[in-house]
């Protein structure tokens, strides 16, 4: 799984939820991992470092769902 | 055997005909022939005997049409009435006397019948409508015995006394499908009336008056008129003036099974007319609830892939994908297939492998591929090509309303005031509810189109102004939070509405959110290129509307911002009241037959059947306990994860039913390296598609002719298809998935797929009530059918919302990341036309062919000037992806800026352009932007000659031994 793709996608599902009320933080990692793989979420958590990520995505990186 | 049902009262269109269409009104009783009737006011006379079982002779009536009165064949005799009116015309009174049977009607009737049948040939036993003509039914019916009248001018000989008959006039058979022969034709004006009543496009006319009076295209022949070959007045036609030629090469239809269409998401219901097992014509069914009888070329005509040359009957398998490929028993096929499975398991993980679910196949087929991924293989890896069409929304419309489901019935735009067209082209995409929409265009309902090319419908025939909103691709959300903009600060939302049914402070928010002045018309003007005074005209429009609609397509969805734009929709919708009555509502058109179903069924990789996320500990007991086995609780991967996967070496194997993802999936590229990455993929379909090319197991399929099963519409109608004659690969396509998961060890026992949905219904809450007997009995049933909605639900969110309370949610526009610059200066969009259907794998092998053998690129003049380009000249388009090459054609339906092409042609390539851009929500393809340029060129590409060449190679068969 290519992680830069991975951390665009993340990147976009950010910018749906910054104009969002609520905490948008746990909404972005909510909807990672309603809606991502369990493989696509550990790519992603291990190759973060070094991405351009949304701060929203930084900020929702703990609520993101990895192996156990 | 259950494939023989025709429900009760159906015996064929033509004898089941009650004259005149059916009325709402009071009840109003009349006496005749001495019995009393009781029919809703404004019904005919007619229709009132034919209510009473009595038949009246007619020729020019038929209860598709509004009553015209003009052959004279239906005169009955009415006390107090002067003369003898025709009955079609004649509204019922209370305490009306008729007589449909005196010696003065018997004499007048063959009169009439004496006249018509001195101008019409007497070929009686060679002609193609014998057994099923009207006209000699009435001939017999009113005892017509001798035609007194000598030889003289006619319409029927080719030479008169002197030299040719200048009245004859020849046979056309210019349409692949249906012939005209004038000397035929009596002029009964039910082909012209069909034309503009029942398809609204207005093909045909009468040239001349009384006897000189010729039905004519206004054209030379058919295929060069405005006709759109939908077979309306083929199906009116009384006698053999209009007629399938399958049935002058055949002979007439023996029996008729009723089933369902397996092209767009409209679903019409046909009855399959056959001899033996040989199909003879497919005539649409009256009573199916979702066309009315009536139809488009392709459900009609467009059937002969069926028998195509083409098609695999064999199963085959290959080692390589550059070997030749073996024709071998089913058994070998799917022990070949499953051992890929399992070697990929055992090295990669289970989730090393994945199935995608077919929404060109049945409820049934589906639901059993879902549950071979879930329950066989142990993973959650299960995708359907909704993903690439519908999958935004299912997520907006369960983030505002709470179920991913069209709110309507199609009838349902007949009580519509004002339509909102958006990202769909109804008359090409979905042709039969595009008909219907315009008979509500013509009664005078208003239109909104929003769509960056000038749609067909809004050249509707005797509608009103309709306002377009020619937007530039990519910015629908901006468009539709302006339109929301001018409701919420004009004040024009419902706000009693808003009070009961949503959360009022999520609306506080929204509406805060949307008054802002940033989202005002003036202010995104200039982006999205619509004028700030036509979107003021269109919010206002719709909101003032009694009843206000919204019809959406792919234009919506195929975006970045394709959840954004469903939500933008709901919102629009919760705002200013238009859910949960008739003639309102959010109407997704989903484009194949069984996208409505193939998502409900569970295809998805987070939700089970009933979109119950994987994660619901509830929900998925009761597969566990229902399958006896442990449901994975994490959600699998989506096709373009797949890919992604395959290409980082993660995933092996795939099991493909009825979907060409090479030719359907957007950035062919990535997709021909995630297939040719696998060692083991299962193709299970028709033909050699594209995707084939890169398959190690081919698995014959089936048509819907050839299998039991349901679809569900765009309209949530679980329609009947059923088997007509035998399938022609030995299996079924439930029977092939079925025998592929024992080969796995699963120890399926299906005999029926009727058991299959039973287990739907036993484990799925909307589907609880669905049997195959409520169906036959029924005709069709629209989900939610269960214990508080028996038989079905035509209009959802009555009293409240799926979820509860309505909710808005705030929409804001985010540029998408594909945009114009130097090098890709214009934008290319991408759509359907009618003749052709998709990837045209089943209409390219039909004569539809001959209204569209190659893909065109529209320009707009300007654009094409600049570029030197030319009507009909070769052009490459390129994008950052790839390019391609084909031929231009030169249309101001296209703004400047904007080119357009369809994606029905396999040498097209049209997705080697498009991009790997996908939706935030649901990873659906961005087709509808992609940042492009046009040059000349001198022919096709490279990559182009290169796909031929590969083509021949992977296609290679064995020879048998």
């Amino acid at each position: 799984m290519n992680p830069d793709k991975l951390a665009h996608m993340a990147n976009q599902i950010a910018r749906f939820f910054e104009s969002q009320p609520g905490d948008q933080a746990q909404a972005v990692a909510d909807h990672i991992n309603a809606n991502w793989a369990p493989a696509m979420r550990d790519t992603f958590l291990a190759h973060h470092a070094g991405q351009d990520l949304h701060p929203l995505v930084s900020a929702a990186l703990p609520e993101i769902r990895g192996k156990g | 055997m259950k494939d023989l049902i025709i429900p009760d009262g159906i015996h064929g269109p033509k004898l089941s005909d009650m004259g005149t269409p059916a009325k709402k009104g009071a009840p109003v009783t009349l006496v005749i022939d001495g019995m009393d009737v009781t029919v809703p006011e404004g019904t005919s006379v007619m229709r009132a005997a034919a209510e009473a079982g009595i038949t009246v002779p007619k020729l020019c009536a038929t209860d598709m049409l509004e009553a015209y009165g003009s052959c004279r064949l239906c005169v009955v005799e009415i006390e107090g009435m002067r003369g003898t009116p025709a009955s079609c015309t004649t509204p019922v009174r209370d305490g009306m006397v008729v007589k449909t049977q005196t010696e003065q009607l018997q004499r007048l009737r063959r009169g009439v019948m004496e006249l018509y049948i001195s101008d019409h040939p007497l070929d009686c036993l060679t002609c193609a409508a014998n057994g099923d003509c009207e006209l000699q039914d009435m001939a017999g019916a009113v005892g017509l015995r001798e035609v007194r009248y000598a030889p003289g001018q006619n319409h029927v000989e080719t030479r008169a006394a002197e030299g040719p008959n200048p009245l004859y006039i020849p046979r056309d058979d210019s349409n692949p499908y249906f012939f005209y022969d004038p000397s035929k034709c009596i002029v009964c004006m039910r082909c012209v009336r069909a034309c503009e009543e029942v398809q609204g496009t207005f093909a045909l006319t009468v040239d001349g008056r009384g006897f000189d009076a010729r039905i004519s295209t206004g054209t030379d022949d058919f295929l060069n008129s405005d006709c759109v070959s939908c077979g309306a007045c083929v199906q009116a036609c009384p006698t053999a003036t209009l007629q399938e030629k399958t049935v002058e090469e055949i002979g007439t239809p023996e029996r008729a099974i009723i089933t369902t269409c397996a092209y767009c998401g409209v679903g019409c219901s046909f009855e399959a007319q056959m001899r033996g097992d040989q199909l003879v014509r497919m005539v649409p069914w009256k009573d199916g609830k979702a066309n009315r009888g009536h139809s488009c070329v392709k459900g009609r005509f467009a059937w002969g892939y069926a028998n195509h040359g083409d098609r695999i009957l064999h199963p085959m398998i290959r080692e390589s994908i550059t070997d030749a490929w073996r024709e071998v028993s089913w058994e070998e096929a799917l022990d070949f297939a499953a051992k890929g499975i399992k070697a990929a398991q055992a090295k990669h993980g289970k989730d090393s492998v994945g199935v995608i679910t077919s929404s060109r196949c049945t409820n049934e087929e589906t639901f059993l591929v879902q549950k071979l991924a879930r329950a066989v293989m142990g993973t959650n890896n299960t995708d359907t090509c909704a993903r690439v069409c519908h999958s935004p929304t299912g997520y907006g419309l369960k983030q505002t309303f709470g179920t991913s489901a069209g709110t309507q019935d199609f009838d349902s735009v007949e009580q519509v005031d004002c339509a909102v067209v958006i990202g769909a082209n109804p008359t090409d995409g979905h042709p039969v509810f595009g008909s219907r929409l315009r008979k509500r265009l013509r009664q005078g309902a208003g239109l909104i189109v929003i769509d960056p090319r000038r749609i067909d419908l809004l050249e509707s025939v005797h509608m009103g102004e309709g306002i377009h909103l020619p937007l530039r691709p990519g910015t629908n959300v901006a468009v539709l939070t302006a339109l929301a903009h001018v409701i919420v600060t004009e004040k024009l939302y419902d706000e009693a509405f808003i009070r009961e049914r949503c959360d009022w402070e999520e609306w506080s928010d929204y509406a805060e959110f949307a008054a802002d002045p940033a989202h005002s018309p003036e202010a995104v003007e200039a982006l999205i290129g619509v004028p700030a005074e036509t979107l003021r005209q269109a919010a206002r429009t719709y909101a003032a509307a009694p009843n206000g609609a919204i019809y959406y397509g792919l234009g919506v969805t195929e975006h970045s911002q394709g959840s954004t734009t469903v939500i933008a929709i709901a919102n629009l919708a919760m705002m200013t009241g238009n859910i949960g009555r008739p003639g309102v509502g959010v109407n997704p058109l989903r484009g194949q037959n069984n996208v409505q179903g193939s998502c409900d069924m569970g295809s998805f990789p987070h939700e089970l059947p009933g979109y119950r996320h994987v994660s619901d500990d509830a929900a998925r007991a009761v597969f566990e306990t229902e399958w006896h086995t442990t449901l994975d609780p994490e959600p699998g991967l989506r096709i373009p994860n797949m890919l992604d996967a395959a290409v980082a070496g993660d995933f092996k194997a795939i099991y493909i039913q009825g979907e060409d993802i090479l030719q359907s999936d957007p950035d062919t590229h990535h997709v021909a390296a995630g297939l040719a990455a696998m060692d083991c993929v299962i193709v299970h379909d028709l033909f050699l598609n594209e995707t084939a090319r890169y398959a190690h197991v081919f698995l014959p399929g089936s048509t819907f002719l050839e299998k039991d099963g349901t679809f569900t519409n765009a309209e949530r109608r679980i329609n009947m298809v059923r088997k007509v004659m035998a399938p022609k690969a030995g299996l079924a396509d439930w029977e092939a998935t079925q025998a592929l998961a024992n080969a796995l060890g699963a120890g399926w026992s299906y005999t029926h797929p009727s058991q299959i949905m039973a287990e739907i219904a036993r484990t799925t809450p909307s589907f609880a009530g669905v049997t195959y007997e409520l169906i036959d009995r029924i005709g069709s049933v629209q989900w939610p059918c269960n214990e508080t909605h028996p038989q079905g639900s035509p209009v959802m969110h009555e009293d409240g919302f799926v979820r509860g309370k309505g909710r808005f949610i705030r929409t804001a526009y985010v540029a998408t990341e594909e945009r114009t610059g130097p090098r890709f200066p214009l934008l290319l969009t991408t759509g359907r036309i009618l003749s052709q259907y998709n990837v045209g794998a089943q209409t390219r092998r039909t004569e539809n062919s001959v209204w569209h053998d190659q893909d065109l690129l529209e320009i707009h003049p300007h654009d094409a000037e600049q570029r030197g380009i030319n009507e009909g000249d070769w052009v490459r388009l390129a994008s950052r992806s790839g390019e391609t090459s084909l031929r231009a054609t030169i249309t101001d339906r296209v703004s400047p800026g904007v080119v357009y092409t369809t994606f029905h042609h396999p040498d097209t390539q049209a997705n080697v352009v498009t991009t790997d851009n996908s939706d935030w929500a649901t990873n659906c393809p961005e087709y509808k932007v992609t940042a492009v340029q046009v040059a000349l060129s001198n022919g096709p590409s490279d990559w182009q000659e290169l796909y031929e060449a590969q083509t021949k190679l992977t296609r290679r068969v064995e020879a048998a031994e």
